[in-house]
């Protein structure tokens, strides 16, 4: 039982901590370039704000439509439960893998794409043709670096990487690869941006144009989560540490915060990247990934070689 | 000459497979009482339940027979029958010409099946399959590896592997829907159960190439049916050339199967086959539905052009509520069947690496990257699939009119929907069902080996296994999809608004104004442009220099495999045949000579023997 709350206790923290993300990315690219910048609670504040306001649903929409957020959102927290958590072990771990992540996250994907396309109206079909289309080409790039990081620790179980261990170039490697993947899935900068509201180079965006309300609220919470979930991921094959023996609450706390600053360094990456080079255009796109595919093949022949 | 005996072959093997066959042919018998009717005249219905029943009596037979030769004679029966199903709609002209390409394609593989035959009784002086096996062990490497290319050629050209798939987005689509799906979902299977029998069972894997081999023509056929199909349009050949992909898939299993078994890893060339098996039921399952579903939509709309469809969710929810979780299936999206069979491909690609050394680990790892691409093709062209065909308004009077199809139609496609998230819940004990049925076609005993998808262990350096739960999934998501309902329902009681959909301030949106299938696929045709050649045709319908009356726009895609390898070898074919014509030209007396000079010759051969 006592687990179980533990579990609960993790879960509701997590979804608390991560819309934090996207507030830190926007706070250190606005100090970055000289400005004040939003406070990094503005996430929350929309979310609030989305949460209590009212819900337009256009008459073309079908319970696709309205099933959507519900469907992406549970997938997000599934998949959450598959990685390492504050305190335990990944909670569920006896669920699935890397791969199943992987997986996981395309069902939320195929249903917002579904979504985009029920209201009618162009934007929608646009985002979810351009979503397709990029996360089809990052899966190649994503597979690699499962099978590189699964070569080095014997499985694609996520808490086998989590282990201690050195940092060697396949993990660095298999680490830039999965960047470029994360930043495609994530859409940040240069794949998407998050920021605007041009019909000409959204993505993300367009997809989600039709929502409003509760319903966004529920799709962007969402997006904090899959987002937390990737930089965790990519931190842990930067930053292996150790799980720590659970034995009082100040080393719950160390490890927290442990856990918390690897993710805030590449939070800290992501937003010099997003501030460091222009958006792509779409069909450059295919080139960016397909150099993520190039990077995870050297990770797999760096994993082969031992080093 | 031995006598040639009719005994039945019920092992494992055999079992499986008519299991497959009989579970996607129960529901499409059902579905087709309620798709014929109206469609055609009853001596036409009567027509196409004779041809069913001979069709599903061929394939049985084909897969239970003991005997070369009754195995091949059962081969042709079920080619002449579905050849007969193709052409079914005849007075379409479309239908006769598929129908020419198949039987044509079909009788080249069995050719070379004939050949491979004739080989193997070279060697074996009987025709039993037990007795070929014996004789197998003393046939000499070269040939062997021919027998193996002419197998893989000719149960290739069944399968519809590239480039020999030329003739399935022809012939699938053409047949009535029902006999679509149990072409698609059953009968293409038959061939991957030639390779296993064939190959793995009779001939026995020795080099470790053929896998290689195996492996990437099967990667070649996952990544070209997808990239087809996501450029297709009508619904049927959409599904056929996703066919083409799938039987990617399943040889992905099978070749990894035989790779391993020429290493000697036994384990793992058991769990590669029950991967590729695991997938070719649930390919079975999900393609049969699609397909009647497709078929569904044909019926109430009379058109398989996605660009006239839309908004059949609201006309015909059972249907689309299916084709979501056909579609689903085959996009590998739990907790359904296809994401299991899916994650044990990929699994096999990654248990292996630990095993093999050097380059064959990086060809497994690009290998396992090329599926993933595939997978995530697959989810995008059926995104396009659904949404264009079942969501938003409708693009035409077509599906304006729509109405919900029979009860016997719904009932077989419910039957298969319940089966795909069965498969997919019930992950475990098929496994184990499966490992039995790999184990006796590859002659391993699984009996001390567990296969299990809870915490197995096949690496030296994991500490770990690798889990996966479907049920557990399935659960989590139930669960936590409940608790944001509730969450949602607990912030604000307040109901949506029903509005239109923004337009940018433009309020008469209708469905000109919606995306197309066309434009759905133009990031991928743009892409992969240089395989698919993509070009366009313009016109302008001009009533002055200065006003144009209309514009019309076309973009197609070069098939490049009938283009490149199909028109020259015919072209080739018409020549020879032109020249070859000189020796006819009316005389008797040539005529006579050329008697004499075969007797001639036969005399001489005769003494060869």
């Amino acid at each position: 039982m006592s687990r179980i709350l533990v579990i609960a206790f993790q879960v509701v923290l997590f979804i608390l901590i991560s819309p934090l993300l996207s507030g830190l990315i926007t706070k250190i690219k606005n100090n970055l370039r000289m400005r004040k910048g939003q406070s990094v609670f503005q996430p929350y504040y929309n979310l609030a704000k989305l949460f209590s306001k009212g819900e337009v649903v256009s008459e073309t929409a079908s319970w696709i439509f309205k099933a959507t957020p519900f469907v992406v959102f549970a997938s997000m927290l599934a998949a959450a439960l598959l990685i390492p958590m504050f305190i335990f072990a990944a909670p569920g771990r006896s669920m699935g893998d890397f791969l199943s992540l992987v997986f996981i996250f395309s069902l939320g994907r195929f249903f917002l794409a579904l979504a985009a396309l029920d209201a009618g109206s162009s934007f929608g079909g646009m985002g979810s043709s351009r979503e397709m289309f990029i996360s089809s080409l990052a899966e190649p790039a994503l597979c690699l670096v499962i099978f590189s990081v699964s070569l080095q620790f014997g499985s694609t179980d996520i808490s086998a990487f989590s282990a201690p261990h050195a940092i060697s170039a396949a993990c660095v490697f298999s680490a830039v690869a999965l960047l470029f993947v994360v930043i495609a899935e994530t859409s940040r900068v240069p794949v998407d941006n998050q920021e605007t509201h041009l019909e000409l180079t959204m993505i993300h965006e367009a997809m989600v144009l039709e929502y409003s309300g509760r319903s966004l609220a529920l799709i962007e919470l969402s997006s904090y989560i899959k987002q937390m979930i990737w930089f965790f991921i990519l931190a842990q094959i930067i930053f292996p540490i150790s799980l720590p023996v659970f034995t009082g609450l100040g080393e719950a706390t160390a490890w927290i915060f442990w856990y918390l600053s690897r993710i805030a360094i590449v939070v800290f990456i992501v937003a010099l990247i997003e501030i460091s080079v222009a958006k792509m255009r779409l069909f450059r796109v295919a080139d960016f990934l397909g150099f993520a595919f190039v990077l995870g093949v050297i990770a797999v022949v760096c994993a082969n070689l031992g080093v | 000459m031995n006598s040639i005996n009719f005994n039945l072959l019920f092992d494992p093997l055999s079992l499986f497979f008519l299991f497959v066959i009989l579970i996607v042919s129960l529901p499409s018998a059902v579905y087709s009482c309620g798709y014929l009717k109206g469609e055609y005249s009853s001596a036409k219905i009567a027509l196409a339940w004779l041809l069913l029943a001979a069709f599903i009596l061929a394939m049985v037979l084909v897969v239970s027979v003991s005997n070369v030769f009754v195995f091949l004679v059962a081969w042709e029966i079920m080619s002449l029958v579905s050849y007969f199903l193709v052409i079914f709609d005849s007075k379409h002209e479309r239908s006769v010409q598929a129908g020419m390409i198949y039987i044509v394609m079909t009788h080249i593989g069995t050719a070379f099946l004939l050949a491979a035959f004739l080989i193997m009784y070279k060697y074996a002086h009987s025709f039993d399959f037990f007795a070929i096996k014996n004789a197998c062990q003393i046939m000499p490497h070269q040939t062997k590896n021919i027998v193996f290319f002419f197998l893989l050629i000719g149960f290739g050209t069944k399968a519809g592997i590239v480039p020999l798939h030329i003739w399935l987005p022809y012939a699938h689509p053409q047949a009535p829907s029902h006999i679509s799906s149990i072409m698609s979902g059953v009968m293409i299977k038959t061939a991957i159960y030639g390779i296993i029998r064939f190959v793995i069972f009779i001939l026995g894997v020795n080099s470790s190439w053929w896998g290689v081999v195996v492996v990437v023509v099967a990667l070649i056929s996952c990544l070209v049916g997808v990239i087809y199909a996501l450029m297709e349009h009508d619904i049927k050949r959409l599904l056929a050339y996703h066919s083409v992909e799938n039987i990617g898939i399943i040889l992905l299993g099978v070749g990894l199967a035989m790779l391993f078994t020429s290493l000697g890893l036994p384990y793992l060339a058991v769990f590669s086959l029950i991967a590729g098996l695991y997938h070719l039921i649930n390919h079975a399952i999900f393609k049969g539905l699609l397909f009647l579903c497709a078929g569904s939509v044909y019926k109430a709309t009379g058109t398989r052009d996605m660009e006239k469809l839309g908004g059949l969710i609201k006309k015909m929810p059972q249907t689309a509520f299916c084709f979501l979780l056909g579609a689903m299936a085959i996009s590998a999206l739990p907790p359904l069947n296809g994401f299991v069979s899916e994650w044990l491909t990929l699994q096999a690609f990654f248990l292996g690496a630990f095993k093999v050394s050097g380059g064959l680990k990086l060809f497994l790892g690009i290998s396992a990257g090329l599926l993933a691409l595939t997978g995530g093709l697959a989810a995008a062209c059926f995104v396009k699939a659904f949404g264009i065909i079942f969501l938003a308004e409708p693009r035409s009077h077509h599906a304006t009119d729509a109405k919900e199809v029979s009860i016997s139609m719904k009932a077989g496609m419910f039957f298969l929907s319940g089966l795909a998230v069965i498969f997919g819940l019930a992950a475990v004990p098929i496994m184990k069902l499966l490992a039995k049925v790999a184990g006796a076609a590859e002659g391993i005993d699984t009996g001390l080996m567990s296969f299990s998808l809870n915490n197995f262990v096949l690496s030296p350096q994991a500490a770990k296994g690798v889990y996966l739960s479907p049920p557990g999934i399935a659960l989590t998501l139930v669960i936590f999809g409940l608790m944001s309902f509730a969450a949602y329902r607990a912030f604000n009681r307040e109901r949506p608004v029903t509005y239109k959909t923004w337009g940018c301030g433009y309020y008469k949106l209708g469905p000109r104004n919606e995306y197309t299938a066309t434009a759905f696929s133009k990031p991928f045709r743009i892409a992969f442009s240089f395989f698919l050649l993509p070009y366009r045709k313009t016109q302008k319908i001009r009533e002055s220099f200065y006003h144009v009356k209309s514009f019309s726009y076309e973009t197609h895609t070069t098939p490049v495999f009938r283009k490149f390898v199909y028109y020259p070898l015919l072209a080739l074919v018409l020549k020879s045949a032109k020249f070859m014509r000189r020796m006819q030209p009316g005389s008797i007396h040539l005529y006579l000579a050329y008697i004499f000079l075969t007797v001639l010759m036969l005399i001489m051969f005769m003494g060869k023997f």
